[in-house]
């Protein structure tokens, strides 16, 4: 039986999706009622959401990398093997990763909280993928459309900066505080950039699939919104670390390079929104929707980002929920709509499976309960945020003070992020019944 | 746009990367006033800090979680200091679990907290807002 591996990542995605958002939600719950669910606290569960999130943003854009390459691209694997043995040092690794949580065992640092040594096999399988996908696209002859270089960049750019985001593990950068956080936040930038790569790569070429028009990610415009976004990659990630004893340059660069690629993407999708026929709106009624809602969250979230980026603002932001706003928006708002977009394009695709009425009410219902609660849990991080960001300027309230006054934001916050679960519980489960009928028919 | 052109702005990039990179690396981001407070102490207290995932709750320099506070200055901080802190980290509270530390690991955390409040200010209070939207710190915590 020889499954579709890009489905077989597309798969364990949607499983890690809906744990990251369980334990997402569960942690909300334990933000604000801290005796909520001892059995799992809050220091086992936030890792816990993180790491799975970040996994299904991983997974599922390799995921959509594995089966357009050979499929759209004309471009079969240089190995499946590899492929294969890609999907199980993930797996295994992940299960390793969550088991030291659930166990409590850590030694990293934010975001990669696990004990350093689990990072070697995270290495190795992006090198197996690099590997994979450079041997694969390097067979094309001509011109590169621009999903190829950001999926490229994307890869080179995640080893890259996941070994810097190591390079604590050298007392010349752990001994030294200053320069731990300044790299730290350096790595961590530009990991951001470099999913946004996969992510913002596979939101061209769904649309391109979508359109049949293969001249838009071929186009200079294209080209352009992938520079900018490797500059953002490279330079625009100080807004981290603005108060952060560092030279001044490091700031100001950052500040002036800003978010920029936002805007360019924005454009794109606009235009393509606009020149679509509304016989293919319908038949991929569910990725376009997708797409649309990601372009929405787009311009709300570059509203926001520009702000923290200046630094007069940012002084106010900077460690409140404001800055989990922009994270959130970023992270659900556009990367988990465009990928559910791609998901749903490459389910539809692979399974031909018929949706019922029933379950295209569900998926619906599920779309606008997600985005919904997703606006409501923005803006009560937002209201949340600056009233802390204001009260703790003016410094006339203690931290459990400041925490008291704005928890029935934060008590709202927790049920926004309950309906995103439910939403996306509703919008996921349909697709998910889809591959497993596949897989059993493949069987 | 031809496929040499991209390459050529692709590796110019890359380069500047690279270079600032570097720079970062060395005289950007080398600026440790408090270099004299990373005892042996303060630097296995940093390793706690990781094994026992404080940054899930607590923040540096506004890094990190936000269920607790910003420990940056939390040794010079009005009414905290040694004291303050070591009794949170032996007992716990309500919202923050009690890790059954020992002495040793007690004392370390504490050292390494030490060197951190010396480094800078965390959150920024005392500031001017120049007319480009940037500031300048002009006070003391």
């Amino acid at each position: 039986m020889k499954k579709e591996i890009g489905v077989v990542f597309i798969f364990l995605s949607i499983i890690a999706l809906l744990g990251g958002l369980f334990f997402g939600s569960l942690s909300a719950f334990q933000f604000v009622f801290p005796d909520f669910f001892n059995t799992l606290p809050f220091i086992k569960n936030r890792p816990l959401h993180v790491s799975l999130v970040v996994s299904w943003i991983f997974l599922s854009a390799i995921g959509g990398i594995y089966y357009y390459l050979p499929k759209y691209c004309n471009l079969p694997l240089f190995s499946r093997k590899m492929a294969v043995a890609h999907a199980w040092l993930f797996f295994i690794t992940g299960l390793f990763i969550v088991t030291c949580f659930l166990f409590g065992k850590f030694g990293g640092r934010e975001y990669w909280e696990f004990p350093a040594i689990l990072a070697i096999p995270i290495f190795i399988s992006w090198i197996i993928f690099a590997i994979n996908y450079f041997k694969t696209v390097f067979k094309k002859i001509g011109q590169w459309p621009v999903y190829l270089w950001m999926w490229a960049t994307g890869i080179t750019f995640f080893l890259f900066t996941f070994a810097e985001a190591y390079l604590w593990v050298i007392p010349y950068f752990r001994d030294h505080l200053i320069r731990d956080l300044t790299v730290q936040w350096k790595a961590y930038g530009a990991l951001t950039g470099s999913w946004n790569m996969l992510v913002y790569g596979t939101a061209l070429f769904v649309m391109e699939r979508i359109k049949g028009d293969e001249s838009m990610a071929r186009s200079k415009l294209a080209f352009w919104m992938y520079l900018l976004g490797l500059t953002n990659l490279m330079f625009g990630w100080a807004h981290h670390i603005y108060i952060v004893p560092t030279a001044p340059w490091i700031r100001y660069l950052s500040y002036a390079i800003s978010m920029t690629e936002l805007l360019i993407l924005s454009k794109i999708i606009w235009n393509w929104k606009s020149s679509l026929e509304q016989a293919k709106k319908d038949y991929y009624f569910l990725p376009f929707r997708f797409l649309v809602a990601s372009d929405i969250w787009i311009f709300l979230n570059i509203i926001l980002a520009i702000l923290i980026s200046i630094p007069a603002i940012n002084v106010y932001t900077h460690g409140t929920h404001i800055t989990v706003a922009h994270a959130m928006g970023s992270a659900i708002g556009i990367n988990t709509m465009i990928l559910l977009s791609s998901v749903l394009f490459i389910i539809n695709d692979v399974t031909k499976y018929e949706y019922s009425k029933t379950q295209k009410l569900i998926i619906r219902v599920g779309f606008w309960l997600t985005n919904c609660s997703l606006l409501l849990f923005l803006i009560f991080l937002t209201i949340a945020g600056t009233q802390k960001g204001i009260m703790v300027v003016e410094n006339k309230f203690a931290f459990q003070e400041i925490m008291q006054k704005i928890s029935p934001y934060l008590i709202s916050f927790a049920w926004a992020g309950l309906g995103i679960l439910i939403g996306l519980l509703m919008t996921t489960i349909p697709p998910l019944i889809a591959i497993v009928s596949y897989f059993r028919k493949k069987n | 746009m031809s496929t040499r052109l991209k390459r050529i702005f692709f590796w110019s990039l890359f380069l500047l990367f690279i270079i600032d990179g570097i720079v970062i690396y060395s005289s950007g981001s080398d600026n440790d006033p408090a270099q004299k407070f990373l005892t042996e102490g303060a630097k296995k207290g940093k390793l706690l800090f990781q094994e026992y995932n404080c940054i899930s709750c607590h923040q540096l320099y506004g890094l990190g979680g936000y269920m607790g506070a910003d420990l940056t200055n939390v040794m010079s901080g009005k009414g905290k200091g040694e004291v303050f802190v070591k009794t949170f980290i032996q007992y716990g509270t309500k919202g923050m679990p009690n890790f059954h530390l020992t002495e040793s690991e007690v004392n370390s955390l504490t050292e390494y907290l030490n060197y951190v409040d010396k480094t800078g200010i965390s959150p920024v209070r005392d500031f001017e807002i120049k007319y480009d939207g940037t500031i300048t710190q002009t006070g003391s915590q």
